[in-house]
């Protein structure tokens, strides 16, 4: 029984796997194995092996330290950011109170709408003769007329706008995921706390936060990896400029694999994104590991 | 007393400006599509008129636009069309392997599980080089049938991840009643637990359609005709023309595709959720 049942499970489960072996580990080696070759678009099927030679060209590339270093910074400022704000924004939609559904809705639409329609809503209130910023501030006369900065075209404001789309983006994400994680901290122990007289923040500080540290460290692996491997927010706000300045590693691959043709650089430089993910798939299985064992 | 109630009223008053902080600076953009879809261009592009409100009459100039001359319809359906044979794909893919894996595998199957759930980690920017390649060999650069082939590698991963921990909610002693009966255990897996599972069905069929209308890398990479384009990347790129961005129909656009899918969403947002922290809450 127990051996018909393994056939007929392995009999179940082999299509998807071959699926995913064949569209997500194939592809993976074929990256690995670009980045030792020089293919091109458009340089037959048969690849030719050049050792470090991309490797080496990309590192002294200033486009790529700049992407490296935007695909780091961006990931780490905008997670701390994303953090502080859905832990504040959890709590105060834990107890239901009217309106809390319409409300949850409002504050979900940055995450389920499609990301690149976000991404060119914000070109809009960001552009750069008639971004609403931009009234606002002459309004309030902080800029005279036509004086306010291009807040894509100059490079430390078009890299803040970058991070505040994906902490916008990302914030409802989070938000949602530490709710869930709110609700399952039994009721009893903020309460008894509250009864020997803990106050509000005493709770929040030593009960509430110290038990949603699993579910934080969800949302930070998912929003690290959301941030990270993105090039949508990029490529449509500044197509990583200007001067590179918003290059991440995945929009430079792309600008040099697909729109440059060089499909061995780029994907060599989108193999610098795996250390990252083994990383985070490291401390996934560890999460995984714990629960399993509780 | 007072000094109390002058506490809760504080407390309240922090609450309420949080959420209300919160909301408009997460729902802003919408709001401010919904406002340039109407808006005259004459008022959309004049610097100095407010532009909180309609300083001229609202106009259905941009939505005609939209409709009537340009390929955003053709798109919607691109992207109906290739979300529904995805979603076909999705569940006859996910549905077995799910069971199989819940079921009859054993501790082989938590494993292969798990393995299964981290390979939804590897990015489409990781794969969208190697993948065009493949995608022209094939034949298919430049057809949806290139995103048809591709799509499913995202969303079967997460699909049989949910479609677990669903399978296993379900009491074993269903299936052996069954069996006991007379049927196989592939005959109870279809004649079963498929009909009981009709709600973890339609979390992932709205969930792949989700993914479907929201990606943005592959489609970018594969498709380059603008009749053949997805929605999401025909709209933010297509209804560009030159430099020149037709903001109220972008604006439109954005808007109306938006808004449906995040109803869907957020009718599934429970599960979907679920999904993502199996392991951190117990």
């Amino acid at each position: 029984m127990a051996v018909e049942n393994r056939r007929l499970g392995a009999l179940m489960f082999l299509p998807a796997v071959a699926y995913i072996v064949l569209l997500i580990g194939v592809p993976f080696v074929l990256a690995m194995m670009y980045a030792f070759s020089d293919a091109r678009i458009g340089s037959g099927a048969s690849l030719h092996f050049v050792g470090l030679d991309n490797f080496r060209s990309i590192l002294q590339s200033p486009s790529f330290r700049a992407a490296l270093r935007n695909s780091i910074v961006f990931t780490v400022v905008a997670q701390i950011i994303v953090i502080i704000c859905s832990t504040i924004l959890s709590i105060a939609l834990e107890k239901p109170f009217r309106g809390r559904k319409f409300l949850r809705f409002l504050i979900l639409l940055p995450w389920v709408a499609p990301i690149s329609l976000g991404a060119i809503g914000w070109k809009w209130i960001l552009d750069s003769i008639y971004s609403v910023i931009t009234w606002v501030l002459i309004w309030l006369h902080f800029y005279k007329p036509y004086g306010a900065p291009m807040w894509l075209g100059e490079p430390h404001l078009a890299m803040a706008s970058v991070i505040l789309v994906h902490c916008w983006r990302l914030i409802p994400f989070s938000t949602v995921i530490m709710l869930a994680g709110l609700t399952a901290i039994p009721k009893e122990i903020p309460e008894a706390a509250a009864i020997d007289g803990a106050g509000f923040w005493r709770t929040l500080f030593q009960i509430n936060i110290p038990m949603m540290a699993p579910i934080i460290s969800v949302a930070v692996l998912f929003g690290t990896i959301f941030t990270f491997t993105d090039m949508t927010v990029v490529y449509i706000l500044t197509a990583g400029g200007p001067f590179d300045s918003t290059q991440t590693l995945p929009s430079l691959a792309f600008a040099v694999g697909i729109q440059g043709s060089d499909l061995a650089a780029g994907a060599a430089t989108s193999l610098f994104l795996v250390p990252a993910l083994v990383l985070i798939a490291y401390f996934m299985l560890r999460a995984a590991h714990r629960a399993e064992v509780v | 007393m007072p000094r109390l109630t002058l506490r809760k009223f504080g407390a309240r008053a922090l609450h309420v400006s949080v959420l209300l902080i919160f909301t408009v600076l997460l729902a802003f953009p919408f709001y401010w599509m919904l406002i340039a879809t109407f808006k005259q261009n004459i008022d959309l592009y004049t610097v100095e008129n407010n532009p909180f409100i309609f300083n001229l009459p609202p106009t259905l100039d941009h939505l005609k636009l939209l409709f009537f001359e340009t390929r955003y319809v053709r798109w919607l359906g691109n992207t109906a069309l290739v979300g529904v044979i995805v979603v076909a794909i999705t569940l006859v893919l996910s549905l077995p392997a799910a069971y199989a894996l819940a079921r009859l595998t054993g501790r082989w199957g938590q494993r292969i599980g798990i393995a299964i759930f981290l390979t939804y980690l590897v990015p489409s920017t990781l794969l969208f080089i190697p993948l065009s390649r493949v995608v022209a060999v094939l034949g298919l650069q430049d057809t949806i049938w290139s995103v048809v082939l591709v799509y499913p590698s995202f969303t079967v991963p997460f699909s049989i991840w949910l479609l677990m921990g669903f399978f296993k909610s379900i009491p074993a002693e269903l299936e052996d009643a069954a069996m006991v009966d007379g049927l196989t255990r592939f005959g109870a897996f279809v004649k079963l637990v498929i009909p009981i599972s009709t709600s973890g069905i339609l979390t992932v069929v709205i969930f792949t359609f989700t993914l479907v209308t929201q990606e943005f890398v592959y489609a970018l990479t594969f498709i380059s005709p603008e009749s053949q384009q997805m929605v999401g990347v025909g709209i933010p790129i297509f209804l560009v023309r030159g430099d020149v961005y037709f903001w109220g129909s972008l604006m439109a656009a954005c808007l109306i595709t938006s808004v449906p899918i995040a109803l869907l969403y957020n009718m599934f947002l429970d599960r979907f959720i679920a999904g993502f922290t199996v392991g951190a809450i117990k």
